[in-house]
């Protein structure tokens, strides 16, 4: 009676281990599958743009270069060096950075200022301020161009990168409030009055007791607000022209105005400098996004 | 001269009237316990104090100088908060000389405090940690650290213990009472726990919807409640108030319940008021504490009750007994056995007994 148990259970348990490793070789082809779904582009966007025209009409997408080749990164990034009609990102580049750095620096610390205001400096209708600034998260950008590009003339800063900044800033302040009128909620107003009753003032308790706790949501928001600046199109393409425009309308017109042959290495080349700067932020803070997102209240 | 005094205090969000004609005075050296239920306004009341929240009428006095319109930091008080509140980007150190800092003390003062005050408080080994680096218990000490060195007038706490565990809790309400021994600053306290209260205060007042009820000994609030509010809230199980109706009858005042016998006689009360008690609606009030099962005294009055329930909880048994259907519990040693169902002879000690007004609810 005994000595049989015992066997149900060891047969139960071999087939509970069969069953488990099964599983677990199941789980890890679904996921690889998955993976390399998504590294696929990116693959063949790498190896495209290492390879020489000659190359690419002859191999399949898939081939590997038989040298690795930087010419075409060269090419996307400074150009031929003959004078009309030769588009290349070198200063389109810096006319982005000089656009995102100033407009998410902007858009951040004015959200901060707000989400501040929002939860520790309540007044007569604060709600109502909330409400409308949310509301600025769900109008559609194509909504606003026109109002805006006539605002841009009468400052006088259209088709210039001053104006693009602040467009992205004005524009951004919905969300980074947002971001940290939630986050700042969750922080004790007990805190607040503490430091009123040591004698800090508005700013003084902003920078010196708030912001230092709030590494968490600027990681985010800085995130956030980058990677939208940086990949906006529309307002670029709307707001700037020629010499003014950021490198996303660049990489458009370089992909589109090629009037001969199809220079498939050059235009990856470029695609994949204009989406450089999105995945160093991403590596070097996407630790601190996932942590930000799912963080809540600083318990002190 | 009274270290703080509120006159005619009212104040509203909106249209809610959270505070209403509020009077109060502390004199120095004395502690203050605002107790009451939630929602009643006592820590707006504190926060009122401590210049927080603005006035809608009335007057804050702290040594006789109308600070109603001053600046927190100018009020001269200190505050320990409900969540410590303790800056979690700095250390002790820098959290507990954050206030004397803005108050550009010089730094030898500010170093003599910090080594003053952390030695009294044994926070003096953990002046580098971060407060997250804290137990509860440290924090909390801490956090009247940084109250302490700026030497303040009047302490304000705002429930400060009821983040701690029931052991530690214990603790830091000795260790605080240990404190205001010591250095004899007036405190001005918010609580919502009774023994809290009683065991710290050498005033209670009680609020209920924004209004004080009875500002008094710990003695006085608990043998003379000055209404039924009061009578009810303190006290664990709170007093028994039977309602019936005083009866005069041959110069003796009796208290009886409309068809039943029973029949308590009031003698040697302290009345208010004298005239037109016969024929009065009147709650009688004793605490369960005062109904014994044995004769202790002369006075005590003999009384034959049945006993329908009993809790044990320890080192006590709390009894329901029926006082012609109403509910009268009582409060004995878990030694004595009584039968459920059974008439039980009981003793009412009643040089405690109160006697409210039942229209007005107010002590006669």
């Amino acid at each position: 009676m005994q000595d049989s148990l015992q066997s149900t259970y060891k047969q139960l348990e071999q087939k509970s281990k069969y069953t488990n490793i099964f599983l677990r070789w199941f789980l890890y082809f679904i996921l690889i599958l998955f993976a390399s779904y998504f590294i696929f582009p990116l693959y063949v966007m790498i190896v495209t743009s290492l390879k020489t025209m000659e190359e690419i009409r002859q191999g399949t997408l898939l081939t590997w270069p038989s040298a690795i080749n930087f010419d075409s990164w060269a090419v996307a990034w400074g150009g031929r060096g003959y004078g009309a009609g030769d588009t290349f990102l070198k200063p389109y580049f810096w006319n982005s950075i000089k656009m995102v750095v100033p407009a998410v620096f902007f858009s951040t610390f004015i959200g901060a200022m707000a989400g501040y205001v929002l939860t520790k400096w309540r007044f007569r209708g604060d709600k109502w301020v909330f409400l409308f600034l949310l509301f600025g998260c769900f109008i559609p950008y194509q909504a606003i161009l026109l109002p805006m590009a006539r605002t841009l003339g009468v400052l006088g800063i259209s088709n210039s990168v001053i104006g693009l900044v602040l467009v992205h800033t004005v524009y951004g302040i919905p969300f980074t409030t947002l971001f940290f009128r939630n986050f700042y909620v969750s922080i004790p107003t007990e805190l607040v009055k503490a430091a009123r009753i040591d004698g800090a003032g508005f700013f003084k308790i902003f920078f010196k007791i708030l912001l230092p706790i709030s590494a968490p949501i600027i990681v985010v928001t800085v995130i956030w607000q980058f990677t939208q600046i940086w990949n906006d199109f529309l307002f670029g393409s709307t707001f700037s022209f020629g010499e003014a425009a950021p490198i996303q309308v660049a990489l458009n017109n370089m992909v589109l105005s090629s009037t001969s042959v199809k220079e498939y290495n050059v235009d990856m080349a470029s695609a994949i400098i204009a989406g450089i700067p999105t995945l160093i932020v991403y590596v070097l803070a996407g630790k601190y996004f996932i942590r930000g997102l799912t963080s809540g209240a600083v318990k002190g | 001269m009274k270290t703080l005094r509120i006159e005619e205090l009212s104040k509203n969000f909106g249209t809610t009237e959270v505070l209403r004609k509020i009077n109060l005075e502390i004199d120095e050296g004395n502690f203050l316990v605002l107790l009451g239920p939630s929602g009643c306004g006592k820590s707006t009341l504190l926060n009122i104090i401590a210049g927080l929240e603005t006035i809608n009428e009335g007057n804050v006095f702290i040594d006789d100088y109308n600070v109603s319109k001053v600046e927190p930091k100018d009020r001269n008080i200190a505050m320990v908060f409900q969540s410590y509140a303790l800056y979690p980007s700095m250390n002790v150190r820098e959290n507990m000389i954050f206030g004397l800092k803005q108050a550009k003390t010089s730094k030898e003062k500010i170093e003599e405090q910090l080594e003053k005050v952390s030695k009294f408080l044994q926070v003096n080994q953990l002046l580098e940690r971060k407060p997250s680096q804290l137990s509860g218990g440290q924090r909390q000490r801490v956090a009247i650290g940084r109250a302490l060195v700026r030497e303040p007038r009047i302490f304000l706490f705002d429930e400060p213990l009821s983040n701690l565990d029931a052991k530690l809790r214990v603790e830091m309400r000795r260790e605080i009472k240990k404190l205001h021994q010591q250095l004899k600053t007036t405190v001005v306290y918010v609580t919502h726990d009774q023994t809290e209260a009683m065991s710290l205060g050498t005033n209670i007042a009680i609020m209920n919807h924004g209004v004080i009820q009875q500002n008094d000994t710990p003695e006085k609030i608990y043998n003379k409640p000055s209404n039924t509010f009061v009578a009810d809230f303190i006290g664990s199980p709170s007093m028994n108030l039977i309602k019936g109706v005083l009866k005069e009858n041959s110069g003796d005042l009796l208290f009886t319940v409309s068809g039943s016998n029973l029949e308590i006689p009031i003698k040697d009360y302290d009345f208010k008021d004298k005239s037109n008690l016969n024929n009065k609606e009147v709650f009688f009030g004793i605490r369960p504490e005062h109904i014994f099962f044995k004769k202790f005294n002369e006075t005590d009055f003999e009384i034959n009750l049945r006993a329908d329930l009993s809790e044990y909880i320890g080192h006590e048994q709390i009894m329901t007994f029926d006082y012609a259907n109403q509910e009268l519990l009582a409060k004995f040693p878990s030694t004595n056995k009584i039968d459920l169902g059974k008439e039980t002879k009981l003793y009412f000690d009643l040089t405690q007994a109160s006697l409210f007004d039942a229209q007005t609810e107010e002590r006669i």
